[in-house]
């Protein structure tokens, strides 16, 4: 495994992604068209003249919020998050420190044969940097005041690489599809709950054994609402999964732009000990950072909770994975990642 | 049997059409990628007088240094003229390395002159130096990817079998040739007195 190179290592971790993606599209499907499933079976013994669910309405209805949902945050999303940090659009380089971000934003656009993006400034003296916009063309990097005065060029640049990695890797298109999926997943929960205690209590005044169908009918109807319930938690664990890859991957593709992964595993280490919180950064744009802005020390422990809850790697794992890659790299002038 | 004939010519035909394509989209890569090294070394070309100009008062005694790279850049200009993905890109990336070299001298001298780094804009200029050599780095990096994918692709089986038909032909890649440019530079700590 550790001997492939590092352009078929990415290739798997996409495929390792793309699995997830499909297990969350198809825990997707599950919730609004395996209530479709269960209200068609359970009216299966009505009489004629009664009404017999046979149109899947309730999946169509959730897919139809999902894109619609995905499409406002796809039209909208780069705007809010830009305005939400407060950051201010760099256009003409006035200070020393801004001309030398200009400088290693276009020397990174260049490494990845992109085009250049639009740069930002977050006015936050904590160091930490984001990236942007759905699809290469507009794309937008930002970092905070502090990144730019606290990383040597050699580190900015690795930072600046890992945000272009993020934009070639089309990671802001996926997250955002995912973060509307998660969206609409507790939107369906939500109202079937309340809809579960209102029409609880009308069958119990009624008493109506009519529907019937069988065991299999309560089995399912059971396993439905069981995921149903649960899947505000799940779908975003499934998000969350989807996002510490990426952000490995994303940590692989910048080596390949710089050929310098410890410079940025150096980068790491000098946002980590800055850690207070990055007051600009709100909770909605944690995963797109370079590192954690809320501060969470759930980044900081390995363990099961901290795999699960955590929008980032760990980042001692991060910073040992790049230091392995630049000691192979050194040794043998090979960039390998190492295995997970 | 005319059927399964039929059905025979449509997928070759479809395979030529589809190798062709790949061929030629990576042929635009390639050139593209070339562009931009184009653009950057010219970026580096027009910088060097700029920054001769900036420090020539001040380092009136260092002339050797500055004539080092006015002469290295003249020479580089010269071949970049008529360098292109099928010729002339080692020679010019021989030049090219002469000047930085010229240019990474010309940096250790204007560390030794403090008073100049205070009062010129030479700091500035430094930076920009600093960007316009990794952007050349890049800009190879990206061309030497992209043109080694084209190269390989070219010669593999079944594509080889349509190179001709897309005019495809093997690209130099922008490394240096002769030995000298890669050999590491002996530093010698002994601090014995020399002959």
């Amino acid at each position: 495994m550790s001997t492939a190179n590092l352009f078929e290592q990415q290739r798997q971790n996409r495929r390792r992604s793309a699995v997830l993606v499909t297990v969350f599209i198809l825990f997707f499907a599950w919730i609004g068209f395996g209530g479709d499933l269960v209200l068609y079976l359970q009216s299966g013994g009505a009489e004629p003249g009664q009404y017999r669910h046979t149109v899947p309405l309730v999946g169509i209805a959730v897919t139809l919020l999902a894109i619609g949902m995905t499409g406002f945050a796809w039209r909208t999303g780069a705007k809010q998050v830009l305005s939400a940090t407060g950051a201010w659009e760099l256009i003409s380089a006035s200070t020393d420190d801004e001309r030398r971000f200009v400088n290693v934003v276009e020397e990174m656009a260049i490494a990845s044969g992109l085009p250049k993006p639009k740069v930002w400034i977050v006015p936050d003296d904590d160091p930490n940097a984001f990236a942007t916009g759905i699809d290469p063309k507009t794309a937008h990097v930002a970092v905070t005041r502090g990144l730019l005065k606290t990383l040597t060029r050699d580190e900015l640049q690795a930072v600046v690489a890992h945000e272009m990695a993020h934009v070639r890797n089309l990671d802001v298109r996926l997250m955002t599809l995912l973060a509307a999926l998660v969206g609409v997943i507790a939107i369906v929960s939500d109202v079937t709950m309340r809809g579960l205690r209102f029409g609880g209590r009308g069958r119990s005044g009624g008493g109506g054994k009519k529907g019937g169908g069988g065991a299999l009918v309560i089995v399912l109807l059971v396993l439905w609402l069981v995921t149903v319930i649960l899947a505000p938690i799940i779908s975003r664990m499934l998000a969350l999964a989807v996002s510490r890859k990426r952000e490995y991957l994303a940590d692989a593709t910048a080596a390949q732009f710089t050929r310098n992964p410890a410079a940025l595993a150096s980068a790491l280490e000098k946002i980590e000990h800055a850690d207070a919180p990055t007051k600009a950064i709100k909770h909605g744009v944690a995963h797109l950072c370079i590192a954690d802005p809320l501060g969470r020390r759930v980044t900081n422990r390995e363990g099961f909770v901290a795999d699960l809850l955590a929008t980032h790697p760990p980042m001692a794992r991060r910073i040992a994975r790049l230091k392995q890659m630049a000691y192979q790299y050194e040794k043998t002038g090979e960039l390998v990642e190492p295995a997970l | 049997m005319q059927w399964l004939l039929l059905i025979l010519l449509i997928v070759v035909v479809g395979f030529v059409i589809s190798a062709y394509n790949r061929l030629i989209a990576l042929k635009g890569e390639t050139l593209n990628a070339w562009k931009q090294i184009d653009v950057q070394l010219k970026r580096r070309h027009d910088l060097i007088p700029n920054l001769v100009n900036a420090v020539k008062g001040a380092m009136d005694f260092e002339k050797d240094t500055l004539e080092a790279v006015i002469q290295a850049r003249n020479q580089a200009v010269k071949l970049q003229a008529s360098a292109s993905p099928t010729g002339g890109i080692q020679a010019l990336a021989g030049a090219e390395a002469a000047l930085g070299a010229a240019l990474s001298r010309f940096n250790v001298v204007v560390e030794q002159y403090p008073a100049l780094k205070a009062t010129s804009n030479i700091g500035q200029l430094q930076e920009e130096l600093t960007s316009t050599e990794n952007r050349v780095a890049f800009a190879r990096q990206l061309y030497n990817d992209t043109a080694t994918s084209y190269n390989v692709k070219q010669q593999q089986f079944p594509w080889n079998l349509v190179a001709g038909l897309a005019k495809a032909e093997t690209v130099e890649l922008y490394e240096i040739e002769e030995p000298k440019e890669r050999e590491v530079p002996v530093v010698d700590l002994s601090m014995k007195p020399k002959a």
